[in-house]
């Protein structure tokens, strides 16, 4: 019983070792005002008609009493047009607490929750914050899947957000 | 004896409203049209010189409003008030989908003449036969039916199916999925059927800050159709109206009426 299982999981990490993945940085800026709150942030994969290839984050109030935090995910307007009005909150795997500021760094691999499989394609990048008494920005990063090579894109933010790079490992 | 007298002038001063209609804008304000969880909305409702200023009357709401969830389900309104410039009333939304907010009425007019002596009666289409003769010298006789209403969507939009009375907008674009810079496409109805040629006025809050209404006029098509690419995000009051005889009772005119707020939101 125990031998099969040892070799499917000894597959699977093999497999993910050679998958292509994407590696992805958000920085939240230190905004310096007395009513801080850490910003509602979104960040996910689209095509180029709009359409979500991936939900990869969403971070919001998740501990508030009677999911009160839900209310404002409204908030990253186009993050819920686009695909947050159809999913259940929390979606597993993809949201979780807000974050302070500072440089946050998540991996994704291909063919794991939650990129998933990708079409080879133009993507793009899309990263919504919106922060309590403050403002909203959404920053877009261009990527072309499957990569050729290694390779790594970044566009600064103004407001809201600061650098988002996409590293993608073929 | 005092206060009677009070209610009598304010009685005839609402009375006095209605024919001056056209002066002056029926609708709804909620506080939000957009949720993403469940949870109260407030509505203001107003009669007033510009559109979203309490600046006249409140909108007088008796049993004629219904608030309608996605599964055809009834919401009771809360905190009902009647101010002097705007009528407040509270809704929770538990549901997901969208809510149709709406104050629909319907009636009939006639006036004839009786040795010598103007008639008139006003009241539901039902109690017209005992009420009016069905001959008399002058005889007239006017259905009136409006619908002043608003969408609030809870998560998902969900369709919104017409009522098959008087004018309505069906969406085509759903009314909680407006943006700036993209296009809307709304049908109007007739009892249900598309109505071609009915003229659509909308405008944008915030009259108050700019010189020019701006406001935008738009003829439905053969299919009953209106196509808008908004220029601007905001409030939008859209009114349609539509005159004509009744189909199903001879020599009777009908005004159909449709006001409605939507929600456009930025990109």
């Amino acid at each position: 019983m125990h031998k099969p299982l040892f070799l499917a999981v000894g597959l699977l990490a093999a497999s993910s070792a050679f998958a292509a993945g994407i590696e992805v940085e958000i920085e939240l800026p230190r905004i310096d005002v007395s009513d801080y709150r850490r910003p509602y942030v979104a960040a996910w994969l689209e095509r180029p008609d709009n359409s979500v290839a991936a939900n990869l984050a969403v971070w919001y109030d998740v501990k508030m009493r009677n999911a009160e935090g839900a209310k404002w995910l409204k908030d990253m307007r186009l993050w819920w047009r686009r695909t947050g009005r159809d999913l259940e909150q929390p979606v597993d795997g993809v949201t979780a607490a807000t974050r302070n500021p500072g440089v946050h760094k998540l991996s994704f691999t291909e063919g794991q929750v939650p990129l998933g499989k990708l079409a080879a394609g133009e993507y793009r990048l899309v990263v919504e914050a919106s922060r309590e008494h403050g403002g909203r920005e959404v920053v877009t990063v261009p990527l072309q899947w499957p990569p050729a090579s290694a390779t790594r894109n970044e566009v600064r933010g103004e407001h809201e957000l600061g650098t988002i790079a996409v590293q993608l490992k073929p | 004896m005092k206060l009677n007298k009070h209610f009598a002038v304010a009685a005839l001063a609402l009375a006095a409203a209605v024919p001056a209609a056209q002066a002056h804008e029926f609708w709804l304000l909620p506080s939000s049209t957009v949720l993403s969880s469940p949870g109260y909305i407030t509505i203001d409702a107003a009669v007033s010189n510009d559109i979203f200023y309490f600046n006249y009357r409140p909108l007088g709401i008796r049993d004629n409003l219904s608030i309608t969830a996605a599964d055809g389900s009834k919401v009771e309104p809360e905190s009902m008030v009647q101010g002097k410039l705007r009528t407040v009333f509270d809704a929770n939304l538990q549901a997901a989908g969208t809510y149709r907010l709406a104050i629909a009425n319907a009636s009939m007019m006639a006036s004839w003449k009786e040795g010598g002596e103007t008639k008139r009666w006003r009241g539901p289409q039902a109690e017209m036969a005992d009420k009016v003769p069905a001959k008399a010298d002058e005889l007239t006789i006017r259905e009136s039916v409006s619908r002043l209403e608003t969408f609030v969507t809870v998560g998902r939009p969900t369709d919104v199916k017409p009522t098959g009375q008087g004018l309505e907008l069906v969406p085509v674009t759903h009314p909680n999925d407006l943006y700036e810079g993209s296009p809307a496409v709304f049908t109007f109805v007739v009892d249900g059927k598309p109505a071609a040629g009915i003229e659509v006025e909308m405008i944008r809050a915030g009259t108050r800050y700019r010189d020019q209404l701006e406001k935008i006029t738009l003829t439905t098509n053969a299919d009953g159709q209106i196509s808008h690419t908004w220029q601007h995000p905001g409030m939008y009051y859209l009114k349609a109206g539509v005159t004509g005889k009744s189909e199903t009772m001879e020599n009777v005119e009908r005004r159909l009426s449709y006001v409605t707020t939507l929600e456009v939101l930025a990109q």
